[in-house]
């Protein structure tokens, strides 16, 4: 079987392979997934099957909890992060109007889907951000990884992850945390990299060990950075919020994507718009965080 | 003469990916252009011998490029050497495991960083007690430690600052505050002065020898400036190109300069300031003179020889005499013209 159709070059087309031989390739490749599903789906649905309770229990909760308590626990969190009344004043305020508007349940699905998968992010990404600033051979290996999951069309990683574990909250969840993930890994691993070798150096000389370097310098120095990361996994993590309702995720992308079918403009302009809502809170929370992580900064000159 | 403390023997460091196989052709006397060149390696220690002794400032002096900075490194093995041997107390550092280098890193050296090497994120105190919770000591107990050296080095009420709010000077006096704080006998300090303005490191130097003369500490002092070397060594050794190219006191060097790279260093200092009259004193047919201690430098016997009635100098230690100085000895010492014969001193 010929790998390449020669009758059908010409100046406008290149190369190509017989079209029963793609076919079959195609086939091929689809074939052998869907053997694989059809063996091993249940058994990832059920590894993934605590993840899904959680998830299931922390949406419940967050939608259960009384709206004052909920709005008193913003407010906290973001006067904790932004120390600022007037970032508090805003995020109750915003809250309210999603309220008003009838967006409570849904805001409240989507809270916990990007708290839970920024979490997930940052308890995977760090770990291998810092193993990445360890080693130029594991930088090597997982860049161009990271490269493909920021690149390609989230339609395209949908089709396995439905393949395997169909739709739902689960496969939802990894489709935002595929997408998610890659800025916390690049900038934990930026991060490490730039800390300044003559402290790393003291920290040798004064006979620290690997791990009492790791976490007394190198991750407090990377903070920042990693901060940065943090930020920049919850925002991509929002704007994955209509598509991984395409697959069953609840949330704000659910009336969206009805919108979009119905043509309901208010209905499509109002839930975006509590999108961008908790985005500005959560960005600018965290940003006021990462600029205080770096007080100590303060008042620096040249030397 | 004082106890052996740091004794290297022996010591050749090439950088690049098999340093170890060109051991042997840099013995037999391949230099470092033609390492370079033809073999691609860099030589950055040959064959170094430095006797350090205990409670003494051995300064290292060399330009940039010299090794000097690899050298220290190898003290306490921050640079693994290519070959060679490293006695301290005895033991040899570089047949140490991980864990008694981290145990010698903690307890037995500490080290003072040309751009000070602060933890940004941390306070002045927090800085200090670093080494002191590498020991394991306990946090309240580090911090009493730690308060007590800043005091020491002048920065009493600076405890809560960060190192970015404080001047180089400040800094660097954590710096040393930190290295002090560990309690160590060896103090390793790589340029710690160089980055600081002239003024400012005249100042540090003060505090340091303050310091040394109650502390008695063992200290490797780096640095590419002759009249710090000259200030605070009591020893002090000259490389070049990864060599030794002279080691002695600072009268030594001044005197009797090695070879035209340490006496071009040399050329420029103020000789009357550095050489004392116990270097020039010398047995001659007794002259009256005022008698002055072998310890002062020249230009404080000039001095006092100008403002008394007599032309020579009876030199004295511990109250003995020793020899004398005439004004001739000392106008031919402080400038550079090679005098005297056999008998007497022979200087250029």
């Amino acid at each position: 079987m010929a790998l390449i159709d020669w009758s059908k070059i010409t100046l406008t087309d290149p190369p190509q392979m017989p079209r029963e031989v793609l076919r079959e390739l195609k086939k091929g490749i689809d074939g052998t997934f869907r053997e694989f599903s059809r063996g091993y789906g249940e058994a990832i649905e059920n590894f993934f099957h605590p993840l899904l309770m959680f998830l299931k229990w922390f949406q419940d909760l967050l939608i259960e909890t009384p709206w004052p308590l909920i709005l008193v626990i913003l407010g906290a969190l973001s006067w904790w992060g932004s120390r600022s009344w007037k970032m508090v004043v805003g995020t109750v305020v915003a809250f309210l109007f999603i309220g008003w508007l009838d967006m409570w349940e849904d805001t409240m699905a989507t809270l916990a889907i990007v708290s839970v998968a920024t979490l997930l992010c940052i308890a995977i990404g760090i770990p291998i951000g810092i193993l990445m600033a360890r080693s130029d051979r594991v930088q090597a290996m997982i860049l161009p990884v990271l490269d493909i999951m920021q690149t390609i069309p989230s339609f395209v990683y949908l089709i396995p992850v439905v393949m395997l574990l169909g739709i739902g909250k689960v496969p939802g969840l990894l489709a935002v945390m595929i997408y998610a993930i890659p800025p916390i890994v690049r900038l934990t691993n930026l991060g490490i990299r730039l800390v300044d070798k003559e402290v790393l150096e003291a920290a040798d000389a004064f006979g620290s060990s690997y791990w009492q370097k790791l976490f007394q310098v190198q991750i407090p120095l990377a903070l920042p950075n990693i901060f940065a990361g943090v930020n920049q996994t919850i925002m991509m993590a929002l704007s994955m919020v209509v598509i991984a309702a395409m697959i069953g995720v609840p949330g704000l992308g659910v009336p969206v994507l009805r919108a979009v079918s119905n043509q309901y403009l208010a209905l499509g302009v109002m839930n975006g718009l509590a999108i961008v809502a908790i985005a500005i809170i959560f960005d600018r929370v965290s940003q006021a965080f990462g600029k205080r992580l770096q007080k100590h900064r303060e008042g620096e000159h040249g030397a | 003469m004082p106890d052996l403390k740091i004794k290297i023997s022996d010591l050749y460091k090439i950088f690049g990916s098999n340093g170890a196989a060109h051991i042997d052709k840099v013995r037999n006397g391949v230099g470092k252009t033609e390492l370079l060149e033809k073999h691609g390696h860099v030589l950055g220690l040959q064959n170094i011998n430095i006797d350090i002794f205990a409670g003494r400032i051995q300064v290292i002096m060399g330009l940039s490029g010299s090794g000097k900075s690899t050298l220290i490194r190898h003290i306490n093995r921050l640079i693994e050497p290519t070959t060679g041997q490293i006695m301290i107390d005895g033991k040899d550092v570089l047949s140490m495991s991980a864990s008694e280098l981290l145990h010698f890193r903690r307890f037995d050296a500490s080290m003072v960083f040309q751009k000070f090497a602060l933890l940004p994120h941390r306070t002045v105190l927090a800085n200090t007690t670093y080494g002191l919770s590498m020991q394991g000591i306990e946090q309240s107990e580090a911090e009493k430690r730690a308060s007590h050296w800043l005091e020491r080095v002048g920065l009493a009420g600076f405890e809560d600052r960060f190192p970015a709010q404080l001047s180089g000077g400040m800094q660097q006096r954590v710096g040393l505050a930190r290295a002090l704080a560990t309690d160590a006998d060896i103090l390793l300090m790589d340029e710690a002065f160089s980055a600081l303005d002239p003024l400012i490191r005249a100042d540090m130097q003060g505090i340091l020898l303050d310091l040394q003369s109650e502390l008695h500490k063992t200290i490797v002092f780096i640095t590419h400036d002759l009249d710090e070397a000259l200030r605070i060594g009591d020893d002090i050794a000259i490389l070049r190109d990864g060599n030794l190219v002279q080691q002695g006191s600072s009268q030594d060097i001044v005197l009797n300069p090695a070879d035209d790279y340490v006496a071009d260093f040399t050329k420029d200092i103020n000789r009357a300031r550095v050489l004392t009259l116990g270097t020039l004193s010398h047995q001659e047919p007794s002259v009256d003179g005022i008698a002055l201690d072998s310890a002062l430098t020249l230009e404080q016997a000039m001095n006092d020889l100008a403002a008394s009635e007599k032309e020579a100098i009876t030199v004295t230690k511990d109250g003995q005499m020793i020899g004398q100085v005439t004004m001739r000895d000392m106008i031919y010492a402080a400038s550079r013209v090679k005098a005297g014969d056999g008998d007497t001193v022979t200087y250029r």
